[in-house]
């Protein structure tokens, strides 16, 4: 599992770099996009790679082992990545829009040169 | 009174006054003026109000913990010299308002300038009555910026900004290394505590670190003080008001080097350094600022090299290091306030009444100002040196001073000599300066017909030049106890004996004081009519201090600008490039130091359902890639597909919570990227044929392939050689152990995000609504691009079979479009809400919480927009996504204020659970409360984002053709 969770992010993250790099705005937006998957899958394996083991505890003091659980703590740092992720592509993507008004390309400077 | 917490409110109540008076009419000039009246003299009279403690050599301090782990803490200590220089800052602050009250033109913005004035000496006071190095170093900046305000007070004038933006720059650049020679100095001393410092002389001298210090904070007192070389912004901060002159180069600003020098005198002096570098700078700089004063023709330009030359001689003698000469510059420092304010505020009665401030014009003045003149004369006597004034008993002290051996270098023997010139010069400017302003024939065509200035602003003169006066003739009873205490606080046990007789028979200085009076006198009599044709001084008029300042300021600018021409870019593409590039090779760095191997873990074992899924997301991704260019629509589902991906691999990785939200961020995300596809143009197909690329773009294609593929290898590698490692123990052990103890919750990942780490989530949910204000505002202003602006191709067809169909009205065809999936759509609304409030309620304790039901809920919305159109949905359902937005932040940080009230910090939570019948147990924590306004403030975030998108498609048409109704049609949802 390891090996192919470590592909899944190696694949991720080269198809979101290739698109980072083109001169079209949505190609970036797209870019990011995949890069954040790759992100947070990377976060998420750093928490070492478990099944059938969600952080959700028992209410008796025995259950509370944390031994007996996905690390939680990756878990939640990804749950607010995702949220602001979210919110930085629609600020990203309403750039674009507005930088697309104002100059007419989709160009990332804004002036189209070779393509 | 003695308590030593009114100190706080000397500094404070300026601050107070300043930020009232910023806040009045622009007309407000006396309430402005009374306001800062009252509080200077409030600060004065509580300052009076400390002396018995101060004479008796008490040392008042005050403390406010503040970083007490850093020895960081606020400050406030009065001593005999912070009492003297602090009654001085207060007092002539005091007669400066009074005057600028009368000064200043009914059609300045008046409070304006007193607030400046204000903060000015607020700051002043702070350095003053500082306790801590740090503090004195922030003050210092705070009165660098209060003074540039002032000096540029008239902004509308282009020599005010300049002369307002010399003196940033200069004071500014030495107040930085002042900061660093302070730091060095409490290094040395083991505290930033001013009395700790002050007693660690022995241990500061035989630091290797003394002589880097000591220039340093030298350069900021020089700087602050006009200094040569630094001297040249003092004439140019004369295009300020001529109050802010008053002030500004009298009791403070320029006195701020002084007193600094002074207040250190005790650790800093008596080693060859400071006698080299503290003497020679102080002789230079009396040298050529008298010598300078001689020459101007603007009678405060003569003023201000005066006041170079006076703080030159204040410098000299703290440079000699003799207690005596640290005496005679403490003295000279409160007579020189005295006399050079009451002498700046003349000038500008004369500017007032006249019109003009030109040497060469004026002439004759006495006759019509009597009052004005004669005060002029007293004041400018002192500044001279004759007796019976104050500034007599100081140029005496300083003559006898210079007399003495200190070091037995060249400038024992130049000592005297040079000191008679000096005082010589001054003599000379300033006979001039009365003699040909006041004596004469009658002035011809000046601006305007002078006449007597008003009773209350001549007051403050008057009220100085009695000090001065009184100072001169019985100074033991007048000056002499203030002296006493802070001579006293300074030398401590160095106390030397001095007297302050008038009187001390013949002596050598005083043949030196006459010697100089009659030769100023004799040299103005023998140059007074070439001076009016000089246009510069000469032997130094080439060194313009200005034009080097320029050319160095230029010189920066211009190699800022080559060096960014050089190394920097504005092309994304590059930039992005270059930091990839950075991060691989910083990341390989370790790898090829320390080699790569996996780690210990056996790898578990590969599930077939997951290497499929892996194998369709990883095909997703790269066809993503592939595809993005001009395939937009495929792109987007493949992104989206390979998201699908992430998505289930969170759930087999045990994070149902990510799953949960990553998919509902998914949905949203689509649509926000659908909404958008319309505003981009249309692609063109390449722009070279197939076959014949330029070899250039397949280079750079090549290149970023390799780089992307170097990038994915890397992390692919990195990620397995964390995942074979052993976890080490981290905090979220804690986390676990405590989720239900001390949170009451079960979804640890939940009780983590409202409870552990509730002030993280608070500043997220904060910058989620920051982010959808600056996209709702943004979208304001857009404008799409002409060729988008048009009904989408699908409605043009739509309404072209209306118009061709007889029974069909226009529309109808759009309105009837997908009817069964928008009826289900409509009744899902219910239903998605019914989840996200389940969603909600469970998540402290199963997986869900703020966020998922937040976006679910904006899901709710979107598909009610989606099935009858944002006209409709808007015409029945009042969507009010920022107050949503409010709501949530107010209702997330009043439960954490909540816990205020019950005596515990800031996002405490309590918890407990509520038993309601049919439904069972609810989770009732205040981290619900909590985790309510998270989701108040995603839906409203995300709502707002997606409606302000969804509305330009019904928008924009109409904002470009507004006379075609038929633009105005209702655009659906996802009208891309």
């Amino acid at each position: 599992m390891e090996i192919l969770l470590s592909l899944a992010i190696g694949v991720l993250t080269a198809s979101g770099l290739w698109l980072l790099f083109r001169p079209r705005t949505f190609q970036v937006i797209l870019g990011l996009s995949l890069l954040s998957y790759a992100v947070n899958l990377f976060i998420v394996a750093a928490g070492r790679l478990r099944s059938d083991a969600p952080p959700i505890i028992g209410k008796d003091p025995t259950s509370a082992d944390p031994a007996l659980y996905a690390d939680p703590l990756p878990q939640a740092l990804v749950l607010t990545a995702i949220v602001i992720s979210f919110a930085t592509t629609a600020l990203l993507l309403v750039v674009l829009l507005a930088s697309r008004g104002l100059t007419g390309t989709d160009h990332v400077d804004g002036e189209d040169g070779e393509a | 009174m003695h308590d030593p917490r009114f100190l706080l409110a000397v500094v404070a109540l300026p601050f107070l006054g300043s930020a009232i008076a910023a806040f009045l009419p622009a007309r407000g000039r006396n309430l402005a003026s009374t306001l800062a009246g009252v509080i200077a003299l409030a600060g004065a009279m509580i300052i009076a109000a400390y002396y018995p403690l101060v004479e008796r050599g008490e040392v008042v301090r005050h403390e406010l913990a503040w970083l007490p782990t850093l020895g960081l803490n606020l400050t406030l200590r009065l001593d005999g010299f912070t009492w003297l220089f602090a009654t001085l800052v207060l007092g002539i602050g005091a007669l400066v308002i009074l005057y600028a009250r009368y000064y200043m033109s009914p059609d300045d913005p008046v409070p304006r300038f007193f607030a400046f004035l204000q903060a000015f000496m607020g700051s002043m006071l702070g350095i003053v009555l500082s306790g801590n190095l740090i503090q004195i170093a922030f003050f210092w900046e705070l009165t660098s910026l209060f003074s540039f305000l002032l000096i540029g007070y008239w902004h509308h004038n282009q020599s005010a900004r300049d002369g307002a933006r010399m003196a940033l720059i200069v004071t500014g650049a030495g107040g930085v290394c002042l900061l660093v020679g302070l730091l060095l100095l409490g290094r040395m001393a083991g505290s930033y505590d001013v009395d700790a410092v002050l007693a660690a002389r022995d241990a500061i001298h035989a630091d290797k670190a003394y002589l880097p210090a000591l220039i340093l904070i030298l350069i900021g007192a020089f700087t602050k003080s006009a200094q040569v070389p630094f001297h040249f912004w003092l004439p140019h901060a004369m295009a300020a008001p001529t109050p802010v002159s008053a002030y500004l180069h009298s009791a403070t600003m320029v006195k701020a080097g002084i007193f600094l020098l002074t207040l250190l005198w005790p650790v800093l002096s008596g080693t060859d350094s400071w006698y080299l570098i503290v003497t020679t700078t102080g002789l230079a700089t009396l040298l050529v600022g008298a010598w300078a004063a001689i020459f101007q023709q603007d009678l405060k330009g003569l003023l201000a090299y005066s006041t170079i030359s006076h703080l030159g001689l204040i410098t000299l003698l703290l440079g000699l290091g003799s207690p005596l000469a640290a005496v005679a510059a403490i003295f000279h420092t409160v007579n020189h306030a005295t006399f050079k304010a009451s002498l700046f505020m003349a000038t500008g009665i004369i500017d007032h009444e006249t019109g003009t401030r030109d040497l060469r014009r004026l002439s004759g003045l006495v006759r019509f100002m009597p009052i004005t003149a004669t005060l002029a004369m007293v004041a400018a006597a002192a500044m001279a040196g004759v007796p019976l004034l104050n500034g007599f008993l100081s140029k005496e002290m300083f003559l006898a001073e210079a007399l003495e051996a200190h070091s037995g270098t060249i400038i024992d023997v130049a000592l005297p000599y040079l000191a008679t010139l000096a005082s010589a010069f001054s003599v000379f400017y300033s006979v001039r300066f009365i003699h040909q302003t006041f004596f004469g024939p009658p002035p011809v065509d000046l601006p305007h017909q002078p006449a007597e200035a008003p009773h209350w602003i001549r007051l403050p003169i008057e009220i100085l030049v009695l000090a001065c006066l009184l100072v001169g003739i019985v100074p033991a009873l007048t000056i002499g106890p203030f002296l006493a205490s802070a001579v006293q606080s300074v030398l401590g046990d160095q106390t030397p004996t001095y007297s302050l007789a008038i009187w001390h028979g013949f002596t050598l200085p005083l043949a030196m004081s006459f010697i100089a009076l009659i030769a100023g006198t004799a040299l103005y009599i023998l140059f007074r009519e070439r001076l009016n044709a000089v246009e510069r001084s000469p032997l130094i008029g080439r060194l313009k201090g200005r034009r080097t300042f320029e050319a160095v300021l230029a010189a920066i600018v211009n190699a800022a600008r080559g060096l960014h021409e050089r190394l920097g870019t504005r092309r994304l593409q590059v930039q992005l490039r270059l930091i990839v590039v950075t991060a691989l090779l910083l990341g390989t760095l370790p790898f090829l130091r320390l080699g790569y191997s996996r780690g210990p873990l056996q790898d578990t074992l590969i599930d077939p359902v997951f290497g499929l899924l892996w194998l369709c997301g990883g095909a997703c991704a790269i066809a993503a890639a592939w595809q993005a260019k001009f395939h937009r629509l495929v792109a987007l589902v493949l992104v989206g597909a390979a998201g699908l991906a992430v998505c289930i691999s969170f759930i087999w990785l045990s994070a149902p919570d990510l799953g949960l939200t990553q998919l509902l961020v998914e949905i949203v995300t689509l649509v926000l990227l659908l909404l958008s596809l319309r505003w981009l143009p249309q692609r063109r197909p390449a722009i070279w044929p197939e076959e014949r690329k330029p070899p250039m773009v397949l280079i750079r294609r090549g290149g970023d392939l390799l780089l992307a593929i170097a990038g994915g290898t890397g992390a692919a590698a990195l990620a397995y050689a964390m995942m074979t490692r052993p976890m080490p123990d981290s905090i979220s052990r804690y986390f676990v152990e405590n989720a239900y103890s001390g949170g009451g919750g079960t979804n640890v990942v939940n009780v983590i995000l409202v409870d552990f780490r509730g002030f993280d989530t608070l500043g997220e949910i904060t910058v989620l609504s920051i982010v959808a204000l600056t996209v709702f505002t943004l979208l304001r202003r857009f404008r799409p691009a002409p060729e988008s602006i048009e009904i989408p191709d699908q409605q043009r067809r739509q309404n072209a079979f209306d118009e061709a169909s007889k029974d069909h009205a226009m529309g109808d065809t759009l309105v009837h479009y997908l009817f069964v999936p928008r009826i289900i759509m409509q009744w899902l609304f219910p239903v998605v809400l019914t989840f996200a409030l389940y969603l909600l309620m469970r998540g402290h304790d199963l997986p869900g919480g703020g966020f998922a039901a937040g976006i679910a809920t904006s899901i709710a919305f979107l598909l009610l927009y989606m099935a009858n159109g944002t006209r409709l949905v808007e015409a029945s359902l009042s969507v009010q996504p920022v107050r949503w937005i409010s709501a949530g932040l107010v209702c997330a940080v009043a439960t954490g204020l909540a816990a205020w009230l019950f005596g515990y910090p800031f996002l405490t939570s309590h918890s407990r659970y509520l038993t309601l019948p049919l439904i069972g147990d609810i989770p009732l924590a205040s981290a619900l409360l909590f985790d309510i306004g998270v989701f108040a403030v995603v839906v409203g975030t995300t709502l707002l984002m997606l409606i302000a998108i969804a509305h330009q498609s019904i928008r924009s048409p109409r904002a470009r053709k507004p006379v075609q109704p038929a633009a105005a049609e209702p655009g659906t949802g996802g009208g891309a």
